[in-house]
């Protein structure tokens, strides 16, 4: 008992020591950025997540024009507020951004905390749903290290999110509020899980489709082996001894600790207030922000905040005439109809920005429908099939929006890889892992040399930079399937188990 | 490299009832000699003519249709060197244009009508003088600018188009307007091949609503067209030995230049006469020149004795001639000579000539400040404009002048024009003075900044900046990144690059204005009240030729399979995997198997309801479990049924 107790604190201290060391190496980083010049590498800045638009936004801001006024920032107005200031700040003999890059680490510290704390969650969710279906030698192999430790850490020391931190891409604050939203609901405080989402969604819209995971994680629990596999459990033990009464304490018991085997509705009706609270919330700082005196009624009109998001695509044909409109108005147009249109044709990890480069234009609106539907399209069928693990659903839709949005970066397959590591006992046995990671690496190493011959040299072509996107988005999607299809094996593999035990 | 140029205006001026045309040629006679150092001289030879002619009725009708209240065109090629031909007179602040097609207009209609106006404008323009001028009607191409261009306009459009090719079938249409054409007068003078063989040619079209704010219908239009050609002389172009001829000043004549003599006016014409100018630069050398050469006494002599001295000589003996009056203190003045075209005829043609018999270096007048402007950085993602303002003799003037009062300052607007794949931060606007970096807000006086739109609107930039006097370079630094365009926006060489509009450089302190008073009668004179006016010292930058990375052009249907491909992979493999089940499939297998032998099926499904502690279901018959399949698909059919018979009544 005592040699286990100091093997556990063993572990904590060197988790802790791991994410100093990840610290120190960010801050020694953060002090070579001049040299290193990330902050402008396609990889790492997208349109959206610049931190240059994002100053030159706040200058126009700060010279009292709107920071809409050009197409140079299509962020949050909130953000705007808060790294601004921090863009423009210097402190003597220190690199320009070093305000902006302590904030993106410290971000970074608290989402691999927060990761850390969803995966004990899930731990002891999974071990405690393990033994209720008397499966406890299966979890016995897997006490060697917290899979919490292991997503944090993979969260904290992956090389994505290292570039993504040191190279100012706003992307760390995104994934701080889609972890905090995850954190929120695995802790149960739908406060907290409406307000993650609520920003998040904000910040970069794609996270809208976490909804369905949240209410899940509320209303039926953590991750959990299929729910028929217990009503089978406690079928099988009724029938078996009922007269029985201390096992019927004993049932009671688990009765209480077990998943609950119903949709909870008051958990989520508590989130789904609480969202539109925080919404209003954040639409209110916004128009603040954007210094617009707001009625009532204009914060209804932003309230429909998606609507208009939805009809951006049509919307962006009449941009002409948005001008002489409210700036209150613009602000969903200017960012979301930004993220919709695919406006912006510059290169980057995804696969959208040359197809529209290239493609022509009277099927623009035909292929833009598509693409953004092949997001909405698998929202159904996953949820359906992954209702009993709503964290892994919430990651497989991360994945599926990381890797289809307008214009991913490295931050947003950072994420996804670290809430990979949350599933690592799960997914232990899944297929082509190894050919997945030389992937990955040969990948993240091919592109920036490609996209050096291309726009650098000129000796390559667009097709070189092209084609080790269409290969990232290859190896991104056989992950997610990959890991998806896993994940369903071992949910068969556990009802096999808990079926042939007596 | 040593230049020497003289330069010849031919004007016609046509004033009826309340119309005035006016048509002013700029020669300017390049001679070039290849050797050490730089060396200038000037004699300008302006002529000008005044015609009464009907006007004609296009550019007419397009003022009163389109409500403009001044607008001006002008086609150029090359580039006007300031350093060498001079950038501090009306000359060459109204007439040096940037290469390519410039175009501005301010128009008398509301605000919101603005646009729409200048878009049908343009295409008129476009229909009259046979170029592109209709690729200015894109929002992308044309600005606003508020102040720094001209001040105080108003409704003001501007628009260029760097990349137009001017040529002949520019000219046309524009001779066209004059009343005798190209048959007569001065305008015989334009023979196209050594007009196009110069180093520089700019016509300009300037026209003026005189009745201002007036709406009635005769309100008086003055149209004024300029030609402003930088010529080789014809005897370096027969490829002469270039080095004897160093030192020695090109001699010139009408004929030499232009190929063809001047045959008397036009008949249309109220006036017409040939000017020859002496600059400011070249009298002052001059009389330093006599004062060598000839004692003191003579040297006192009026101005007069001037004409016929040691160092040059004229072929035909002026008919008046004019001194400037002195309008920036300063010693010596300029000198015109005037012709009068009247006095010719077809048999007796005018060819003015200058044979100089010493040679005179000199250098002309320049700007405050020499601008320049070029591109920083390499690769096809980002770099930096940057704008370069040396001082120039002027400047270190004014710093010695003013070198008591310490609040000198010299102020300089500066108006740039990007288009929007050229994605400027202004807020990496950097400024430095003598090369040292300068907080902002201590140079920049003010500033506007309309940020460009994707695809909507160009960047405008326009300051005013605030410089000490005894500055000795100041420099504007703007960072930009590179736009990626769709194929079909690439122009058909798109791997030549794109260009960024000139800047236009000007010195609010500064006026041109140049007066001649010898007799009261010059007043009247519309080629002595153009020089009256006074107007902006401006100069032109650098064009900039950006490289743009290219996609591939041939490769959309491959992009397009290939994308697709993708999004198929994950589609069809997620959905594979999401509807497999593979517990299901063996039950169902051996379901199959044991409906072929009935025993074993049956102790199959013992053993399974035995091991899942659920009570027995009975087998279902096959004829049970067909007649349920059936059901099923007519439940199907029927459904298929009702949404085609919903689609038919809605939408049919």
């Amino acid at each position: 008992m005592e040699a286990k107790k100091e093997e556990k604190l063993s572990k904590r201290s060197s988790f802790w020591v791991w994410v100093i060391a990840s610290v120190i190496f960010r801050l020694i980083l953060v002090y070579f950025h001049k040299n290193l010049n990330l902050s402008s590498r396609p990889e790492v800045s997208t349109p959206l997540t610049s931190i240059r638009r994002l100053a030159e936004g706040y200058w126009l801001k700060q010279s009292s024009m709107s920071p809409y006024a050009g197409s140079m920032y299509h962020g949050s107005p909130l953000l705007l507020s808060l790294l601004g200031p921090l863009t423009v700040q210097r402190i003597q003999g220190q690199p320009n951004h070093l305000l902006c890059s302590l904030l993106f680490v410290l971000a970074d510290v608290v989402s691999a905390v927060l990761i850390r704390a969803t995966g004990q969650k899930l731990q002891t969710s999974y071990s405690q749903s393990l033994k209720l279906l008397e499966l406890d030698n299966l979890l016995r192999s897997s006490e060697i290290l917290s899979s919490g430790d292991v997503a944090s850490l993979v969260y904290l020391w992956n090389p994505f999110t290292i570039v993504a931190c040191v190279g100012l891409s706003t992307s760390p604050i995104e994934n701080l509020a889609i972890i905090l939203s995850l954190y929120g609901a695995c802790t149960r405080l739908p406060s907290l899980a409406a307000f993650g989402w609520v920003v998040a969604t904000h910040l970069s819209l794609y996270p809208a489709i976490l909804i369905v995971p949240l209410i899940f994680l509320l209303g039926y629990g953590l991750d959990a082996p299929p729910r028929k596999l217990f009503v089978q459990r406690r079928h099988g033990k009724g029938g078996d001894n009922p007269s029985s009464g201390s096992s019927c304490q004993q049932e009671e018991l688990l009765n209480q600790s077990k998943p609950p085997l119903t949709f909870s509705w008051k958990p989520v009706m508590h989130f789904l207030f609480w969202a539109s609270v925080w919404s209003v919330y954040v639409l209110a700082l916004c128009s603040l922000s954007v210094k617009q005196k707001g009625g009532l009624w204009e914060m209804f009109e932003r309230m429909n905040i998606i609507l208009l998001a939805l009809f951006g695509l049509y919307r962006s044909s009449k941009l002409n005439n948005m001008d002489k409109q409210v700036v209150l108005d613009a602000v969903p147009v200017f960012t979301y109809g930004f993220i919709l249109t695919v406006e912006d044709l510059s290169p980057n990890m995804g696969v959208l920005w040359y197809f529209f480069a290239e493609v022509f234009d009277f099927f623009r609106n035909f292929f833009l429908i598509v693409f953004h539907m092949n997001i909405l399209f698998m929202i159904l069928p996953l949820a359906i099939r992954l209702n009993h693990r709503p964290c892994f659903l919430a990651f497989v839709y991360i994945m599926i929006s990381s890797m289809l949005k307008s214009y991913p970066s490295v931050g947003d397959s950072a994420l996804c890889l670290g809430l990979f590591g949350l599933f690592i006992f799960e997914l232990a046995d899944m297929q082509f892992s190894f050919f997945l990671f030389c992937g990955y690496v040969g990948v993240s190493l091919l592109s920036p040399v490609m996209h050096n011959l291309w726009i650098w040299r000129g000796t390559g072509n667009a097709n070189f930079y092209y084609a080790t996107a269409m290969a990232f988005a290859c190896f991104q999607i056989v992950l997610m399937v990959q890991s998806t299809s896993a994940m369903l094996n071992h949910d068969r593999k556990l009802r096999k188990l808990s079926v042939t035990k007596p | 490299m040593t230049f020497s140029h003289s330069k010849s205006t031919v004007g016609v001026t046509q004033s009826m009832a309340n119309r005035v045309l006016r048509l002013l040629i700029v020669c300017q006679v390049l001679y070039s000699t290849i050797a050490f150092g730089s060396v200038l001289d000037i004699d300008k030879e302006e002529e000008e003519f005044s015609e009464e002619l009907l006007l004609k009725p296009l550019p007419d009708r397009k003022v009163k249709k389109f409500r403009v209240k001044e607008m001006e065109l002008s086609f150029t090629q090359g580039r006007w060197r300031y350093e060498q031909w001079g950038g501090f007179d009306p000359i060459s602040s109204n007439n040096a244009k940037p290469p390519g097609v410039e175009l501005w207009a301010v128009f008398d209609v509301p605000q919101s009508q603005v646009d729409a106006s200048w878009k049908n404008l343009t295409h008129a323009l476009s229909g009259l003088f046979c170029a592109s001028i209709n690729f200015l009607e894109s929002s992308t191409t044309y600005s606003a600018p508020e102040w720094a261009f001209r001040p105080d306009l108003g409704n003001l459009r501007y628009g260029t188009l760097p990349r137009e090719a001017v040529c002949t079938e520019n000219l046309t249409p524009w001779l066209k307007l004059l009343p005798c054409r190209d048959k007569a007068g001065l305008s015989a003078l334009m023979d196209r091949p050594s007009i196009y063989r110069g180093f520089y040619h700019s016509q300009r079209l300037h026209l003026t609503l005189t009745g201002s704010s007036s709406e009635e219908v005769d309100s008086g239009i003055v149209l004024e067209q300029t030609l402003t050609v930088v010529l080789q002389p014809s005897s370096w172009r027969t490829g002469k030995s270039y080095v004897d001829k160093a030192h020695s000043q090109p001699s010139w004549s009408i004929s030499s230049i232009f190929g063809r003599k001047v045959g008397g006016k036009c008949v249309l014409a109220k006036s017409s006469n040939v000017y020859l100018q002496f600059e400011k630069g070249l009298v002052g050398e001059l009389k330093n020149l006599q004062k060598e050469n000839a004692n003191p006494e003579t040297n006192k002599l009026a101005s007069k004795v001037f004409l016929s001295n040691l160092s040059f000589d004229l072929s035909v003996n002026p008919d008046k001639v004019f001194e400037e009056v002195d309008n920036f203190h300063r010693k010596s003045t300029s000198i015109l000579y005037e012709f009068s075209v009247e006095k010719y005829n077809d048999s007796h043609p005018l060819d003015l000539g200058l044979a100089w018999k010493i040679p005179v270096f000199w250098s002309c007048q320049q700007a405050p400040l020499h601008a320049s402007r070029f591109l920083m950085g390499s690769g096809n993602e980002r770099g930096a404009i940057a704008i370069y303002l040396r001082s120039t003799e002027l400047s270190e003037g004014l710093k010695k002048s003013d070198i008591v009062d310490q609040s000198c300052e010299l102020r300089v607007n500066v108006f740039q024009v990007v288009p929007w794949y050229i994605k400027v931060y202004y807020h990496t606007l950097q400024v430095f003075v003598n090369q040292q970096s300068r907080a902002v807000a201590d140079i920049i006086e003010k500033i506007h900044v309309s940020p460009s739109k994707d695809k909507t609107s160009p960047g405008v930039m326009e300051l005013i900046l605030k410089l000490p006097c005894g500055l000795e370079s100041a420099a504007i630094n703007l960072e930009f990144d590179k736009g990626f365009l769709h194929i079909d926006e690439y122009p058909p060489d798109a791997n030549q690059g794109f260009d960024i509009p000139a800047a236009v450089i000007s010195y609010p302190d500064f006026h041109v204005s140049m007066h001649f008073s010898e007799d009261g009668s010059l007043d009247k004179s519309p080629m002595f009240s153009k020089f009256q006016e006074k107007s902006l010292v401006l100069s032109y930058t650098e064009i900039l030729l950006v490289p743009l990375t290219t996609p591939d052009f041939s490769m959309p249907y491959n992009v397009i399979t290939i994308t697709c491909t993708v999004f198929a992979l994950y589609f069809g493999s997620l959905l594979n995997v999401l509807q497999k089940r593979v517990g299901e499939e063996e039950r169902f297998l051996k379901s199959n198997a044991g409906r072929k032998t009935g025993r074993l099926s049956q102790l199959v499904s013992k053993f399974s309801t035995k091991l899942r502690g659920k009570p027995r279901e009975p087998q279902p018959s096959t004829a049970v479990s067909s007649s349920f399949v059936s059901f099923k698909l007519i439940l199907k059919i029927l459904l298929v049924a009702g949404i085609a018979i919903c689609w038919q009544y809605y939408f049919g």
